[in-house]
C-alpha cells in the first residue's frame, strides 16, 4: 500500500542502536567463543576448543545442575503456589472478606518484588548469617538453637537457602498475573457451578486452571527464563560457593569474563546459557499455541 | 481500581453477613490465618530489618534481633549514608533511571509506530528480533560492550549504562507497544491526515497522546527495572562516584566494616525507595503487569 511508504525511516534510530548494543556485540561473543583471548591482544582460533572443554568441566555441569533446582524455586512452585493463592484470594477472600482484604494481602505478597534484587540479596544475608543472623536467634529464642547452622556457608544449605529466598522473592508475580487473569472471567460461570453444587476444589480445577491458561504459560516461561538468568542474589548471597555448591551460569561467566580473564571460556558459557534461553522460549511458545488450538 | 469495580456487583447480596460469620465458621478462620501467616512470612524480613536498622549495637548485642527497639536510634544509617555518600549514589541512580525510561519509552515509540502503524515491509522479522533480544541474557553481550565502552571512552560513566539499558529496555517497549498500535483505530489516523498533518505531526499530536497510558506503564517499568539492574552497573561503574544504589549497596555485602546494625541499616535505605516507587507507581504497576500479560 502506498499508503504505509515512509514510515520505514522511524526504524532507523531503533535499528542503529540495536546494531551497537545487541547485534554487533552478540556477534562478537559467539565470534569469541571460538577463540582464546585474555581481553588484550587480539584473539587466537581455537575451533570447538572452549566447547570441547565446557562439556567435560564439571563445575559447568554443576552450574546446570544447580539451574534446575533453582528453576524449581522460582518457576514450579511459585507458579503452582501463586495458582492455589490467587484463586484463595479471588474467589474465597474477596467474596466471602472484602475486595480489600483481597488486595491488601495481593500488594503485601507483591512487596519483596519491588525491591532491587541486589537489596533482597543483602536482607537475606544479614537474616541468614551464622553468627548475628537474625534466624539463628529466633531458633535458639525458640528453643531450637540445635537447628541453628551456618545456612550460606555450609556446602551442604547454602542451595536450599538461596532457593527458599528465591521463593520468598518470587512468589507475589504469579499471584498479582493470575489474579489480573481471573479478572476475565465471566462471575456467572462461577455462579452457574456453585448451583450445580460444585465444591471450591472442584470450581479450581474444572474452571479457574482453565480459564488462566494464557497467564500461566506466560507466568511459567517468564520465571524459569528469569532462573536461567539469576545473577543478583547469588551475587550477594553466596558468590557461587561455598566450594561452588550454588554456582550458576550468569556467575561462572562472570568469572571467567572478569576474574580469569577467560574471555573466550566465558563467552562458550554465555553462548551456550542463550541457546538454551532462546530454545525453551520457543518450545514454550509452540506448547501453548498448540493448546490454544485445542481449546 | 478493576477489582472492585467487577466484583461489587457479585458481593452485594452477602451485605454484612460475612462479618457475622467469621467466627463461627473454621474454614474462614483458617484460610485468613494461613494467609496471615504467609504475609509475615514474606513482609517479616522486611519489618525485622527496618527494626534493626534503627537500634543501637549494644542493644543488638544485648537483647537480639527480635527485641523492639527501645529508643530510636539513627546513628547506624547516618554514619553509613556518610560513609557511602549515600545521596550521590541516589542521583547516579535516579538519573540513569529517569534518562533510561524517557528515551527507552521514546525509542519504543518510534519502532512502534513503524512496525504497528506504518506496518513495514518485513516487520514480522523485526518482531522476532526485539522478542529475541528481550531473551538475551545480559551475559552474552556484556563483555563486548564492556570492551567497546572501554574503547569509546565511556567505561565507568554513566551514559554507557544509559545508553545499553535505553536499547535493551526498548526491545521490551518496542514488542509491547507494536501490538498496541497493531489496533489503533485507523479512524483518527485518516482525520489527521484529512487535516493534512503528515506522518511525524500525527505521531506527536494523535498517536501518543491517545496511547498516553500505555506509555506511562512502559515508562514505569523502565524506570524501576532499571532501579533495580545490578549486573551491568556492576562491572561498568566502578568508581565511587559513578555507582548506582544497588551496586553500592552490594558491593559492600561481606566487608569487614559491616556489622549487624550497620547492614540492616544499609538494606533499609535500598528498601526505601524502591516502597516510594511502589507506593507511587502502584496503580499503573497493577494495571501493566496486566498488560504484560497480554502481550
Amino acid at each position: 500500500m502506498a499508503k504505509n511508504k515512509g514510515y520505514a525511516v522511524y526504524l532507523i534510530p531503533g535499528v542503529l542502536a540495536s546494531l551497537l548494543v545487541i547485534i554487533v556485540p552478540l556477534i562478537m561473543t559467539v565470534y569469541v567463543s571460538f577463540t582464546k583471548w585474555t581481553g588484550v591482544g587480539s584473539p587466537r582460533w581455537v575451533g570447538l576448543d572452549n566447547y570441547t572443554r565446557l562439556f567435560g568441566d564439571t563445575l559447568f555441569w554443576q552450574s546446570f545442575s544447580n539451574i534446575i533446582l533453582l528453576i524449581i524455586a522460582m518457576a514450579v512452585i511459585p507458579t503452582l503456589l501463586g495458582l492455589v493463592l490467587a484463586a484463595v484470594l479471588f474467589d474465597y477472600v474477596a467474596k466471602h472478606f472484602s475486595d480489600r482484604w483481597a488486595g491488601f494481602f495481593r500488594s503485601g505478597y507483591y512487596l519483596p518484588q519491588v525491591i532491587p534484587v541486589a537489596v533482597t540479596g543483602i536482607v537475606w544475608a544479614w537474616i541468614l548469617h551464622p553468627s548475628y543472623g537474625a534466624l539463628n536467634r529466633i531458633l535458639e529464642a525458640v528453643g531450637l538453637g540445635g537447628l541453628a547452622k551456618n545456612w550460606l556457608g555450609d556446602p551442604d544449605y547454602a542451595l536450599y537457602s538461596v532457593m527458599a529466598v528465591m521463593i520468598w522473592f518470587q512468589l507475589g508475580y504469579p499471584i498479582v498475573m493470575f489474579m489480573s487473569g481471573l479478572q476475565r472471567i465471566d462471575p456467572s460461570i462461577y455462579e452457574a457451578a456453585d448451583l450445580d453444587g460444585a465444591s471450591w476444589w472442584q470450581r479450581f480445577r474444572k474452571i479457574t486452571v482453565h480459564m488462566i491458561r494464557p497467564e500461566f504459560y506466560v507466568v511459567l516461561i517468564t520465571t524459569t527464563i528469569a532462573a536461567l538468568k539469576i545473577f543478583g542474589q547469588v551475587f550477594v548471597l553466596t558468590r557461587g560457593g561455598p566450594s561452588n555448591s550454588t554456582l550458576v551460569p550468569s556467575y561462572f561467566a562472570y568469572k571467567n569474563f572478569f576474574e580469569k580473564a577467560q574471555v573466550g571460556y566465558g563467552s562458550a558459557i554465555s553462548t551456550v546459557l542463550t541457546v538454551l534461553i532462546i530454545v525453551l522460549a520457543f518450545v514454550f511458545l509452540r506448547l501453548q499455541h498448540r493448546a490454544e488450538e485445542l481449546s | 481500581m478493576t477489582v472492585t469495580a467487577t466484583k461489587a456487583p457479585a458481593r452485594t447480596p452477602e451485605g454484612e453477613a460475612p462479618k457475622a460469620l467469621r467466627h463461627r465458621n473454621p474454614v474462614r478462620f483458617f484460610v485468613l490465618a494461613g494467609l496471615l501467616v504467609l504475609l509475615l512470612l514474606l513482609v517479616g524480613p522486611l519489618l525485622v530489618v527496618a527494626v534493626n536498622a534503627v537500634k543501637s549495637p549494644a542493644q543488638y548485642a544485648g537483647s537480639g534481633p527480635l527485641s523492639l527497639p527501645t529508643s530510636l536510634y539513627w546513628d547506624g544509617i547516618v554514619d553509613f549514608w556518610n560513609r557511602v555518600n549515600f545521596g550521590q549514589k541516589l542521583w547516579n541512580s535516579f538519573i540513569t533511571s529517569l534518562v533510561v525510561a524517557v528515551l527507552g519509552v521514546v525509542l519504543s515509540i518510534l519502532n512502534a509506530y513503524a512496525l504497528g502503524i506504518g506496518r513495514v515491509k518485513g516487520r514480522i522479522w523485526f518482531l522476532v528480533f526485539f522478542l529475541v533480544a528481550n531473551l538475551l541474557p545480559q551475559e552474552v553481550l556484556v563483555y563486548p560492550l564492556y570492551y567497546i565502552s572501554k574503547e569509546a571512552g565511556l567505561y565507568d560513566n554513566l551514559i554507557a549504562i544509559v545508553i545499553i539499558f535505553t536499547v535493551t529496555q526498548s526491545a521490551f517497549g518496542t514488542y509491547l507497544l507494536t501490538s498496541v498500535y497493531s489496533e489503533f483505530p485507523r479512524e483518527l489516523l485518516d482525520a489527521a491526515s484529512v487535516d493534512g498533518a503528515g506522518k511525524w505531526l500525527t505521531l506527536w499530536r494523535v498517536v501518543v497522546p491517545v496511547s498516553m497510558p500505555t506509555l506511562g506503564v512502559l515508562f514505569t517499568f523502565f524506570f524501576i527495572w532499571t532501579w533495580n539492574e545490578f549486573f551491568l552497573p556492576l562491572i561498568f561503574l566502578i568508581s565511587n562516584d559513578n555507582q548506582t544504589v544497588p551496586v553500592a549497596l552490594g558491593v559492600l555485602q561481606g566487608d569487614r566494616m559491616m556489622d549487624a546494625t550497620t547492614t540492616s541499616a544499609s538494606a533499609l535505605i535500598g528498601i526505601l525507595p524502591a516502597m516510594l516507587f511502589f507506593l507511587i507507581f502502584q496503580r499503573t504497576l497493577t494495571r501493566g503487569i496486566a498488560a504484560g500479560a497480554i502481550k
